[in-house]
């Protein structure tokens, strides 16, 4: 290609520049700011190099919310697309508006703003008053006290996260289902195949695109997952779902250590972008047919 | 392998027909003899597609009754009627090795491992796909794939029929003989019952012993062929079969024959006699029929319109009267400019009434 001598070109360019500079690299360059320093008051600051971020690779509370966000983020998956792959299969393949009411029905949960899940959470979760709180405690005869009992805390924000997402995962393998021509389960009925046969051999597989993008949605949506279980536990008891972006937010804001959540935000920005790179490079793959 | 027998079936879409326009498939009775292969031909949406899945057994009919040897099948489910179907796209198990694939109607069916082996081995070689048994199902070509589909039918020994739908369609033009080949070995070897539905009425004629038409739900015509293209039961067999189909020029009887725009075409006399009173009287005649001379000649006396040179015949369009008819004549064969004489073939004029043929 031949170089531009005309260099009225970046007049339309600098805009953008200016515009992505300011609400993305300069926000950003604050953090790696704070990161490098520590900062007594507004006057007194000492530059302290990478102290911060060798300290919070050493913190074991870190630590901890990350094996504690890695399996949270597992069993995500573990849960969610078997799931999901489960209730689209009951639903009918071809129908009239019972199919569209459903699929609305189905999709309620994510147009609900999330610490207003939060919230319904809190309440449905009440031993006194909520419905399932009361069932459990009341009708099942199981104690329930969720915000003291740390594997009842974690089952509580497991069964909200679930309901949340579950209904993405179910519209995106319907999606994929309805792809599937007609001629394939005509020709598994003439090869005499089982439904178990058909979902194995045909319908996974031709769903193995929407799939791949609901694997690469949820576990990103659920490594930076915040709102929801701030609300509904607030990372407690102790720190026993505490995950990352509510252990950054405890740092920064409960603790006030600037210094140490920068270096933490850069560290976990820099996971969640080694993440989103691998899982883009799968995606591409996937698109053009290559994953195995 | 079986003889099929379709009893008064008749088929619809809708759940409570009433008019003859809502059945997908109008009442009709259809023997398909063991061992033969049909080409069903008719142009899109003409009940072809209905009529296959009928008999494999993936639609249950509205009416009638589905026979395999006499054995009434109609409420059996496909893989109890042990029927193969071939799909217009290839349907494989894209997971699978090629192997697996042609093995999968097998193990669906419990058979023991060393018979599903060698069964797959035989098909596998008289399809020539041997040497990529062990490859991914899914990275090989459109034709090969179709190969398979069409093994997985033929590695079970007991099928009654084959049926085939429009199988070639996304094949490319120079292979399609090649499988269309391969096809008539396989019916030859195995002598099975082949049903294969095509628009394509080259296909149609080269592939089956015998041409099934159909049109509108209807089967207007079956026979071999030769039978279609010289004596077409209905108008549309003969316009569909052909190319360029039939002429047809509506007519008005005499005494000693038929006159077209104010010309004289001969006519049988008993023909004449079993004439019936019909709204439209029309000679049907093949382009291939008639006889172009120039305009010194007897004949019938038609204006030259235009001729299209397609390298081994000349398609010549001509007017008589106002009727436009076409006539195919070997390339070398000199063909006036503007003026010219037709003669028919004698034994091959047809007359139609009110689309049927009278004789």
């Amino acid at each position: 290609m031949e170089k531009w001598n005309d260099h009225r070109a970046w007049f339309l360019v600098v805009p953008v520049i200016l515009l992505v500079g300011f609400n993305a690299i300069i926000p950003l360059m604050t953090v790696v700011n704070y990161s490098v320093q520590d900062i007594f008051d507004p006057t007194h600051r000492v530059f302290v190099g990478a102290d911060w971020f060798r300290e919070m690779l050493h913190n074991k509370r870190l630590q901890n919310a990350l094996v504690r966000q890695l399996v949270f983020s597992g069993l995500v998956l573990l849960i969610e697309l078997p799931l999901g792959v489960a209730i689209a299969l009951t639903i009918p393949r071809r129908g009239g508006w019972q199919v569209s009411a459903t699929l609305v029905l189905v999709a309620l949960p994510l147009l609900i703003p999330w610490n207003v899940i939060g919230t319904i959470w809190v309440i449905f979760l009440r031993p006194d008053i909520g419905l399932l709180g009361y069932f459990i405690d009341h009708v099942l005869g199981i104690h329930f006290d969720y915000p003291t009992v740390p594997m009842q805390a974690w089952i509580s924000v497991m069964m909200m996260e679930v309901w949340h997402w579950t209904p993405l995962v179910v519209l995106l393998a319907y999606a994929g289902l309805r792809s599937i021509p007609d001629a394939y389960y005509q020709a598994a009925r003439i090869d005499g195949a089982s439904k178990w046969a058909v979902l194995l051999y045909i319908q996974l597989p031709k769903m193995r695109g929407v799939l791949t993008i609901a694997i690469l949605l949820r576990f990103m949506d659920s490594f930076l997952i915040y709102t929801e279980p701030f609300v509904l536990t607030g990372g407690g008891p102790g720190d026993s779902t505490t995950f990352l972006s509510i252990y950054l937010v405890k740092l920064a804001v409960g603790e006030f250590d600037v210094g140490k959540a920068a270096a933490f935000s850069i560290i976990y920005f820099l996971i969640v972008l080694a993440f989103s790179y691998v899982f883009y490079q799968v995606l591409l793959r996937a698109g053009r047919g290559e994953v195995k | 392998m079986a003889r099929i027998d379709l009893k008064g079936l008749a088929h619809s879409y809708k759940a409570a027909p009433a008019e003859p326009t809502d059945y997908a498939l109008r009442q009709m009775d259809m023997a398909w003899e063991d061992g033969g292969a049909y080409a069903l031909l008719g142009p899109s949406g003409c009940g072809k597609t209905t009529l296959l899945n009928i008999i494999s057994g993936l639609i249950h009919p509205s009416q009638g009754r589905v026979l395999f040897d006499s054995r009434d099948v109609t409420d059996l489910a496909p893989q109890q009627r042990n029927i193969a179907q071939v799909f217009q796209f290839p349907v494989i198990y894209d997971t699978m090795t090629v192997f697996d694939n042609l093995a999968f109607p097998l193990r669906n069916r419990k058979l023991g491992e060393a018979e599903v082996k060698s069964r797959v081995n035989e098909v596998a070689e008289m399809l020539e796909l041997g040497a990529d048994l062990n490859r991914r199902a899914s990275r090989l070509g459109a034709d090969a794939k179709q190969k398979i589909s069409l093994g997985r039918g033929l590695v079970r020994q007991d099928v009654a029929a084959i049926l085939f739908d429009e199988p070639l369609t996304v094949i490319d033009p120079h292979i399609k003989w090649i499988l269309r080949r391969k096809l008539k070995q396989i019916h030859k070897r195995y002598k099975l019952t082949l049903i294969y539905v095509t628009h394509d009425q080259a296909e149609a004629l080269t592939f089956a012993d015998r041409v099934v038409v159909m049109y509108e739900g209807r089967v207007l015509q079956e026979g071999t062929p030769q039978e279609l293209f010289e004596r077409p039961l209905h108008r549309f067999v003969g316009y569909f079969i052909g190319s360029p189909g039939m002429n047809f020029l509506p007519c008005r009887l005499t005494s000693d024959g038929a006159e077209v725009a104010a010309q004289h075409i001969s006519l049988p006399a008993d023909l004449l006699l079993r004439a019936p009173k019909a709204e439209v009287l029309e000679i049907g005649i093949r382009p291939e029929a008639i006889a172009v001379s120039d305009d010194n000649g007897a004949g019938l006396a038609v204006q030259i319109r235009d001729i299209e040179d397609l390298g081994i015949r000349k398609i010549v369009t001509c007017l008589l009267g106002d009727h436009e008819l076409k006539v195919v004549v070997p390339s070398e064969r000199p063909v006036p400019l503007d003026r010219g004489r037709l003669v028919l073939n004698p034994a091959m004029t047809r007359l139609y009434a009110d689309g049927h043929l009278v004789g």
